[in-house]
C-alpha cells in the first residue's frame, strides 16, 4: 500500500465508491434529471426544445391517459394478489415440507428465467391462440363456444404478467418462511391454536417482511410491463408502458412521454409507501 | 400423536374415517405445489417442443410432424438471428464483468468500512432495482438524445452495467454479511499484510458470492428487453431479434435456440451446486465459536 493511501486510510472506501457510483450517477440520476427536464420543455424534435417550466404537461398526461394509468394500477394489483395466492402455498410448502427435495423445487422456481422472456410470452401466446391446442381441443370437444377467446382479453395479460413475475414472488416468500423457527408453531398448537389459528397469528406475521418483498417484486415490474399488453392482449389492455414506448419511440413525443414516465415513477413510490405503512399498521393489530 | 390412553378411548369412535382425511388434507400443499410447477413449465416445454415440428416457412403454430432440420440448420438460415445472438453475448459478458467488477468493490465498501454517506449510497443502490424498467430505458433515451449521443452496441452496454451493478451489491453483500472476520484477523495475526489476506483469505472466502452476482447479471443482461428496446437504436439483440419476428411469426430457429439456452444454463447451474456441496464437504472453512 503505497505511503499516501497508509495516512489517508479513510478515502478508502470512497475508491471503492468511485467507479460504480459515479456509473450510477452518470447513467441513472443524470437520466432521470434530464428526463425532468424535457418534460418541462416545449417543442418537437424538428423545431428543438425550449425548457419553459410547462407544468402543466403533468396534468394534461393525466387527463389524455387517465384510462391507461388506472388501467396499469388495477392490472399491477390484480397480478400482485394472484402472485401472491399462487406463490404463498408453494413457498410455503417448499419451506416447511420441501424436506429433501427443497433445492430441486426451489431449482423449479427459477427455471422460467433460464429461457428468455420474450419467449416464455410467445409461449402463452401460443398456448392461449383461439384455435391453439388448448381452447381449439376444447372447442372440437363442445365444452367451450367457438367464439370464446382469451387472446386478446385482460385474461390473457394478467395471466401471463402473473405468469412472468411469479418467481420474483415465490423467491423472498420462501427466505421469510425459511427463517421461521418451527418450534413457534409448535408451541401455538400446543396452546390449542388450530392449524388455520397457528398460521394466521404465527407464521403468516413472521413472514410479512418476505410478503412485502414480494408484493414490490411483482407490483413495481407487473405496473411498468407492457410487453404483455401487446402481445397478448388487444387495443382494450393498452397500459400505460405501451403508451410512453409509443410516445418515445414511434411518435417522438419526447416532453409528454417523459412526463409520464415521471408520474409512473411517482405513482409507484407512492404506493410503495402507502403499502409499508398499512403492513406496518396489521403488523400492530395481528 | 401423542394422545393418552383415555382421549384415544374417547375420540376413537368418532374419529375412524380421520386418518384418511388427514392424508388427504396433508396431501393438499405438495399437490398444489406440484400444479404450480407444471405451471411453470408449460410454456417452456411448448418452446421446446415446436422447435421439432415439421412446418415450410416461418408459421409455427400447429403441429405438422416431427423433424430435426431445424436443428440440423440452426445458424444457417437467419444471418441476422445469429448476428442478433453474437451482439447479445457480447453485451452479456462485457456488462457483467464490469458490473460485477463495480458492483464487488461497493458491496466490499458497505461491509468493510465505516464512512459517511451511506444513507444516500443505499439510495443509488435501491432506486434502480425499484424503479420499472421502463423508465429506466426511457431517462437514458432522454438523456442520450438531448446529449446528441447515438445509439449502438456501446450505449446498450452502458445501460445493462448501470441495471446490473445494483443487483451485484445486493447479492454481494449478502454473502459478505455472513463472512467471519475472525478469519482474517487470524491471517493477520499470522504476519500477512492486508493485500496478501485479501488475496488468500477474504477473496476466496466471498467467491461464491461474486460468481452468483456475475451469474445473475449475465443471465438478466442476456435475457432484457424493454431497456435494450430504448437504448438500441438500430442494433438488434436476441430479445430484440425475436419481438421483431413476433410479428410475423417466430421461425423454429428461435425455439431451438431457446431450447439450448435452458439446457446450458441448467447444466450450468447443476454443475455449480454440485462443486460447491463437494467444496462444502471436503475442507471445513468455517469456524464456529
Amino acid at each position: 500500500m503505497p505511503g499516501w493511501l497508509r495516512r489517508h486510510r479513510g478515502i478508502i472506501p470512497y475508491l471503492f465508491l468511485v467507479p460504480g457510483g459515479l456509473w450510477l450517477t452518470l447513467f441513472f440520476v443524470v437520466p432521470l434529471i434530464t428526463t425532468a427536464s424535457v418534460a418541462l420543455q416545449e417543442g418537437s424534435l424538428g423545431t428543438g426544445y425550449r425548457l419553459t417550466f410547462n407544468f402543466g404537461i403533468f396534468v394534461e398526461a393525466i387527463q389524455t391517459w387517465d384510462t391507461q394509468l388506472v388501467r396499469s394500477l388495477q392490472f399491477g394489483l390484480i397480478v400482485t394478489v394472484l402472485t401472491m395466492l399462487i406463490g404463498y402455498p408453494m413457498a410455503y410448502t417448499i419451506a416447511f415440507r420441501g424436506g429433501r427435495y427443497k433445492n430441486i423445487l426451489l431449482l423449479f422456481v427459477i427455471m422460467p428465467f433460464f429461457t428468455s422472456f420474450i419467449i416464455r410470452t410467445i409461449s402463452w401466446k401460443f398456448i392461449l391462440a383461439d384455435q391453439g391446442f388448448v381452447l381449439g381441443t376444447l372447442k372440437d370437444l363442445g365444452i367451450v363456444e367457438d367464439s370464446f377467446r382469451l387472446l386478446a382479453t385482460p385474461v390473457a395479460v394478467i395471466s401471463g404478467i402473473t405468469y412472468n413475475f411469479l418467481p420474483f414472488v415465490v423467491l423472498p416468500l420462501y427466505v421469510a418462511l425459511e427463517r421461521i423457527d418451527p418450534r413457534l408453531i409448535e408451541a401455538a398448537n400446543d396452546l390449542y391454536a388450530s392449524r388455520f389459528q397457528a398460521f394466521l397469528r404465527v407464521t403468516l406475521p413472521l413472514s410479512i417482511s418476505g410478503v412485502f418483498a414480494a408484493s414490490l417484486l411483482s407490483f413495481i415490474p407487473a405496473v411498468g410491463d407492457y410487453l404483455n399488453a401487446e402481445l397478448l392482449g388487444s387495443r382494450n389492455e393498452t397500459m400505460i408502458g405501451n403508451v410512453i414506448q409509443r410516445l418515445y419511440l414511434v411518435n417522438n413525443d419526447y416532453p409528454q412521454a417523459s412526463a409520464l414516465s415521471l408520474i409512473l415513477m411517482l405513482g409507484i413510490l407512492v404506493s410503495v409507501v402507502v403499502y409499508r405503512r398499512f403492513l406496518r399498521g396489521q403488523e400492530l393489530t395481528v | 400423536m401423542a394422545a393418552t390412553a383415555g382421549t384415544v378411548s374417547r375420540a376413537s369412535a368418532p374419529e375412524r374415517p380421520r386418518p384418511l382425511m388427514q392424508r388427504i388434507g396433508r396431501a393438499v400443499l405438495p399437490a398444489y405445489t406440484g400444479l404450480v410447477v407444471i405451471y411453470l413449465f408449460l410454456p417452456i416445454v411448448v418452446m421446446a417442443v415446436f422447435g421439432f415440428n415439421d412446418i415450410e416457412g416461418r408459421f409455427n403454430f400447429t403441429w405438422q410432424g416431427f423433424t430435426l432440420d431445424h436443428w440440423q440448420n440452426l445458424f444457417n438460415r437467419y444471418p441476422a438471428l445469429n448476428q442478433s445472438l453474437l451482439n447479445s453475448l457480447t453485451v452479456g459478458i462485457i456488462s457483467t464483468l464490469v458490473a460485477t467488477i463495480f458492483g464487488t468493490l461497493i458491496g466490499l465498501a458497505l461491509t468493510r468500512y465505516e464512512f459517511r454517506g451511506r444513507t444516500p449510497l443505499n439510495l443509488l443502490i435501491f432506486l434502480p432495482i425499484a424503479t420499472p424498467e421502463i423508465v429506466l430505458g426511457a431517462s437514458l433515451l432522454a438523456m442520450f438524445v438531448s446529449a446528441g449521443i447515438g445509439r449502438d452496441l456501446t450505449t446498450i452496454t452502458i445501460a445493462h452495467i448501470m441495471f446490473n451493478i445494483s443487483f451485484v451489491v445486493v447479492t454481494v453483500r449478502a454473502r459478505i454479511a455472513g463472512f467471519d472476520r475472525a478469519l482474517e484477523e487470524a491471517a493477520m495475526d499470522l504476519g500477512a499484510d492486508e493485500w496478501t489476506t485479501f488475496r488468500k483469505v477474504t477473496f476466496p472466502l466471498i467467491f461464491p458470492g461474486i460468481l452468483a452476482a456475475a451469474l445473475l447479471a449475465f443471465a438478466l443482461s442476456i435475457d432484457d428487453f424493454v431497456i435494450t428496446q430504448f437504448t438500441a437504436g438500430q442494433t438488434v439483440t436476441f430479445p430484440l431479434w425475436v419481438y421483431g419476428a413476433s410479428r410475423i411469426g417466430v421461425p423454429p430457429q428461435v425455439n431451438v435456440m431457446g431450447t439450448l439456452i435452458f439446457f446450458i444454463a441448467l447444466v450450468g447451474i447443476v454443475l455449480w451446486v454440485v462443486l460447491q456441496r463437494r467444496e462444502m464437504t471436503a475442507v471445513p472453512t468455517t469456524v464456529d465459536h
